[in-house]
């Protein structure tokens, strides 16, 4: 621990590196070492959102016409229930804080590990189990109630109810469980001299995101346990065959479910602050702003649930209330979108491909944003509700942010997690037609919906046609774009050129270490310092990467230096 | 939002023998104990009273010293860091809310006031209640 | 600090630095104790929310129909709820004393505390067994099966319930699996063994104590109306807050030769009635399902509609609750192995510390359970 290191080493042995470190089937599947089960996370939420993927290119394939091509009525609900029921609990929620969290925030706090290692193990294998009963609750008879399961439809269905909310019981636990590891992580395993404030704002993201999966979650798990009990037993909490209330149904799930839209975007946007920052090589403006407006949206996210049941007969001065608190949460997103614009205002742009996602995340994600006011707004959404114009505002903020914004992470990072670097042109060639199509696909659905085309409908009027066919054409686009996007990271595998440890000239924590990382992460505790000031960074090459040269000594002391724990904030 | 300072000062403070455990005093933990079981006894001789809708408040107010008491004595609050009471206490403001706006809403809405009889599931015979 | 990166194990044995139960990304016990009490602490955030849906789902009803609410915690027996009550409060008393032995190095007693511990748990269970046994006898079950309460004449339920024999098939098992597993131990001369064998055995014993002490209460309050009811001939009597009881057994005890017959019957449960609405109301004859023959015919006790929504969150509240003692009980006995193995000490005592505090919460849960359920007038 004494050895002075003036900078980085970047010329580890291979075999330090954590991918190679330890070979073998089991030295994964039994690895307590946070950055393999990212990896492991990141190839598992992927494959869901592959197969996710292509159940909505079938839907899109059959709405080309306005009458049936190959789906019954019946086998179009089962494929819109799994297409939502996949990318919900499978791929949107446990994305971007699982796969790249569990990655990156131990390195982010110069940490060894997640607090709790075992449990992290742990949260992934409670994930597959969860992703085992999904497909079988696919491959036995489908599910058919919507990702939603809203009672009564979901007491009497014949779709295998229990195994799926069983599955999403499990998932839940997966998802307690990483957010409470992140938690706890942050709170207590921050290097001295890492004061809240020099935090990397994806870690506030991460942390906001970890407080809604441990306070919001539980509350869907008692939600479907009660379910899977009323289709047993017949408890009727929720049946009205037994005097029970299916709107309360709906408040239990929401009450999980609206904070979970948050758990889906929020680290999307920590993402996006940090690839703002770095390839605009310009400190982030308003970071106090940013990380505090990250705690507000999870808060403000309980208060709002109601408004998705604007039209389910809730009483009338509830409606009101939640109406009006729902505006209340643009406010912080608001902030964010300006922040970001600031940032890139007199910085150093560089329209890479991680930046052209980046970009695309603020566009979209402001459309998205922006059309949630309409759905907000009480007399707008008694019109729009349950139409195409809801499915095209939360595919703009879940697909064009969350999506959007983890593909830029992954693009970022992937050098990082990888130690390769991937094709900057291809790459660029994936972002346009991934935000082609998926404008296409998307824009066509919010003037459908304002006409009138009811959502989950398997044959339409004909005017809608052509709509409905630029949508599909669009889906398809977007499909092709995902693919070569897809192509780009793994031919980076195989030929890509090997990458720096600072490739972008970041100033956080894992840039600092190789890449890819050594099993423990930093050979010696890394210096701490501010995590957007990017003066200290010289560009030394594109095969070196940047380097940090830290200003003088003085400035900031070495970490073994340091006596005291870090002062609170 | 304090972690690592307070710490420090909180577990060198209290007991220098133990590093930063703190044992509770025995007879603490009886005198808690006894305390619990008498408020018991005092919840169950409250309900042989018709107080009529006092008697919730009474009843669960009775809990929540109990609550109180296990809280700070058993689960070792009082000596513990600010930041796990208030995480603690928090998730309390949460349930609030959610109990309440649900109540809120359902309590307003008039469709579901009325309970009307279930027909029984099965003849008795048949019922489940059977065993045999 | 060595750089070992070649073992995958979270113990940092090649740091010399590091005692045994310090986990390698750790840089202390404290920090290690700090971190895993604070997660404990988090999860039991998350354990408020999870039951904060049956709460509420509680109060929604309650509010909504406290007559229903009134009538139908008749049917619970409140002296086996305090009872119970207590049970688990000294099992609180024992866990926070165990985590006292712990971060005084005091192994023995730990152990001790453990198996105190864990035989109270066995006993609320066997205890809670009694009681969902006899409501599953007489038709007191989740709103899709509840039967609504008739005067089952034919049916009277003495002696044990077959239900009850089937749950304690498993706690039997275990007896005589730990009982020989005790006796091998003694044999062999494995003290270890013997030391978790032990309080194994302790614990699944304490269930048939439960399970006696259960069944002894109920016979006792149903001999107690037996004989309160022989007393008085009249409904005129005093039975203003012991009304569940009537209405229970008076069901219980219709069917047993010697009773005077059909119409004191009725009157009794009129009372039940009396105290369940508020006010006095006749109790209905209904036309009863088919009957074997001989049987003499079923008398409904008036009821609110929905009475089965109460129970389904009892059962709901109380078997999830339930879940979380057989939960406990498996982490204690882990607990408790690792203790005799004498892993704990003043540096590591955090295991003990966080079950410590899970167990507390559970005894909470309780402790807002007992007079929500048990305690309405």
């Amino acid at each position: 621990m004494s050895a002075v290191a003036t900078s980085p080493s970047y010329s580890q042995p291979d075999s330090d590196n954590f991918l190679v470190n330890s070979r073998g089937f089991l030295s994964w599947a039994l690895t307590l070492d946070h950055k393999r089960i990212g990896l492991m996370y990141l190839v598992g939420v992927m494959s869901a959102f592959g197969l996710a993927g292509i159940l909505a290119l079938v839907l899109r394939a059959e709405l080309m016409t306005p009458t049936k091509m190959f789906l019954s009525n019946q086998q179009y609900n089962q494929v819109f229930t799994l297409h939502g029921a996949i990318m919900v609990f499978l791929f949107i929620i446990p994305s971007v804080p699982a796969a790249l969290g569990n990655f990156l925030v131990p390195i982010m706090l110069g940490a060894k590990d997640v607090a709790f290692p075992r449990l992290n193990l742990c949260s992934f294998y409670l994930w597959v189990v969860g992703a085992i009963f999904f497909l079988t609750a696919m491959l036995a008879t489908g599910l058919d109630t919507g990702w939603t399961f809203y009672t009564p439809y979901s007491t009497t269905t014949q779709g295998p109810v229990v195994a799926a909310t069983l599955g999403v019981f499990v998932l839940g636990f997966s998802s307690i469980f990483t957010g409470l590891n992140f938690i706890v992580t942050i709170n207590t395993m921050r290097p001295p001299g890492m004061s809240w404030f020099k935090m990397p704002l994806f870690l506030w993201a991460t942390y906001a995101t970890s407080i809604i999966q441990v306070l919001a979650t539980p509350v869907l798990g008692i939600t479907v346990l009660l379910l899977a009990a009323e289709r047993v037993l017949h408890i009727g909490i929720f049946d009205p065959a037994y005097n029970g209330d299916p709107v309360t149904y709906q408040h239990f799930f929401w009450f999980y479910s609206h904070p979970a839209v948050y758990i889906m975007i929020l680290p999307g946007m920590g993402i996006i602050s940090e690839l703002m920052s770095v390839h605009s090589h310009k400190s982030i403006f308003g970071y106090r702003f940013i990380a505090y407006s990250s705690i507000a949206i999870a808060l403000f996210g309980f208060l709002v649930w109601g408004h998705h049941m604007f039209t389910a007969g809730m009483a009338n001065v509830t409606t009101i209330i939640f109406s009006a608190l729902t505006f209340s949460v643009s406010i912080p997103s608001a902030i964010k979108v300006f922040n970001w614009l600031a940032t890139m205002y007199q910085g150093t742009v560089k329209l890479n491909t991680v930046m052209l996602y980046a970009l695309s995340f603020i566009f979209l994600f402001t459309i998205g944003g922006l059309t949630g006011l309409w759905l907000g707004a009480l007399s707008t959404d008694r019109m729009l509700h349950d139409t195409y114009f809801v499915v095209a505002h939360f595919h703009y903020v879940m697909v064009g942010g969350t999506l959007v914004g983890f593909l830029g992470g992954i693009f970022h990072w992937w050098p990082k997690m990888t130690g390769k670097m991937f094709n900057e042109t291809w790459g660029k060639i994936s972002c346009l037609i991934v935000f082609v199509g998926f404008n296409l696909t998307f824009l066509p659905q919010f003037v459908m919906g304002s006409r009138g085309m009811p959502r989950r409908y398997a044959r339409y009027v004909e005017d809608f046609q052509e709509l409905h066919q630029m949508s599909s054409v669009g889906a398809f686009v977007l499909g092709i774009g995902l693919f070569i996007a897809l192509g780009v990271l793994l031919h980076s595998l195989f030929r890509g050129r090997k990458a720096p440890p600072n490739p972008w000239g970041g100033a956080t924590l894992e840039w600092q270490c190789a890449s890819p990382p050594p099993y423990y992460n930093f050979k010696t505790p890394p210096r701490v310092n501010e995590p957007y000031d990017y003066t200290p960074l010289h560009f030394r090459g594109d095969d070196k990467g940047w380097e940090y040269v830290h200003p003088t000594e003085s400035d900031a002391p070495r970490v073994d230096e340091v006596e005291s724990k870090p002062a609170t904030n | 939002m304090s972690d690592h300072a307070t710490t420090a000062d909180a577990a060198h403070g209290h007991d220098e023998h133990h590093g930063f455990a703190h044992p509770m005093p025995v007879w603490q933990l009886l005198a808690v104990f006894f305390a619990l079981v008498a408020l018991t006894g005092l919840t169950v001789y409250q309900a042989t009273f018709e107080l009529g809708s006092m008697e919730l408040v009474l009843s669960l107010l009775i809990a929540t010293i109990k609550a109180t008491l296990v809280i700070l004595f058993f689960m070792h609050m009082i000596h513990d860091k600010p930041l796990n009471a208030i995480v603690f206490i928090s998730s309390f403001v949460f349930v609030a809310l959610f109990i309440g706006f649900t109540l809120m809403d359902a309590l307003s809405n008039k469709e579901i006031m009325e309970f009307k009889e279930v027909p029984p599931a099965a003849p008795i015979a048949a019922a489940p209640a059977e065993p045999h | 600090m060595s750089h070992d990166s070649a073992h995958d194990d979270a113990h940092g044995h090649g740091e010399h630095d590091h005692p045994p139960f310090l986990a390698h990304h750790f840089d202390d016990p404290e920090q290690q104790y700090d971190a895993g009490k604070f997660g404990m602490w988090m999860f039991l955030v998350t354990e408020v929310l999870f039951f904060s849906g049956m709460f509420c789902a509680y109060a929604l009803y309650r509010s909504l129909h406290p007559e229903v609410w009134t009538f139908a915690s008749q049917f619970l027996n409140e002296n086996l709820g305090a009872f119970n009550t207590v049970v688990l409060l000294f099992s609180s008393l024992t866990m926070a004393w165990g985590v006292r032995c712990a971060q005084l190095n005091q192994r023995n007693g730990l152990v001790l505390c453990l198996t105190l511990t864990l035989a109270c748990a066995s006993i609320f269970l066997g205890v809670k067994a009694v009681e969902y046994t006899h409501k599953w006898d007489i038709g007191l079950l989740p709103a899709g099966s509840y039967v609504p309460q008739f005067i089952m004449a034919n049916q009277h339920h003495e002696g044990i319930s077959p239900w009850l024999i089937k749950l304690s098939i498993v706690p039997a098992l275990c007896v005589v699996g730990f009982a020989g597993w005790y006796g091998w131990a003694v044999a062999q001369k494995r003290k270890q063994a013997a030391e978790i064998a032990g309080p194994l055995l302790i614990t699944a014993l304490a269930y048939f104590l439960g399970v006696g002490v259960g069944i002894l209460f109920q016979n006792a309050e149903q001999a107690a109306h037996a004989k309160e009811k022989h007393g008085t001939e009249h409904v005129s009597h005093e039975a203003t807050e012991e009304g569940s009881e009537h209405a229970e057994h008076a069901e219980q005890d219709s069917g047993s030769p010697g009773e005077t017959g059909h119409g004191e019957t009725s009157g009794e449960l009129a009372e039940g009635e009396t105290v369940g609405h508020g006010e006095v109301e006749t109790v209905q004859l209904v036309s009863s399902p088919p009957l074997k023959p001989g049987a003499t015919p079923l008398t409904k006790i008036d009821q609110p509609g929905g009475a089965g929504l109460f129970f389904s969150i009892y059962y709901c509240m109380t078997g999830v609750h339930a879940l979380h003692i057989l939960g406990g009980m498996v982490v204690l006995t882990w607990l408790l192995v690792r203790a005799v193995k004498g892993h704990f000490n003043e540096q590591y005592f955090g295991p003990v510390d966080y079950v410590g505090l899970y167990w507390h919460l559970v005894d909470l849960i309780w402790i807002y359970l007992f007079p929500l359920l048990y305690l309405i007038t």
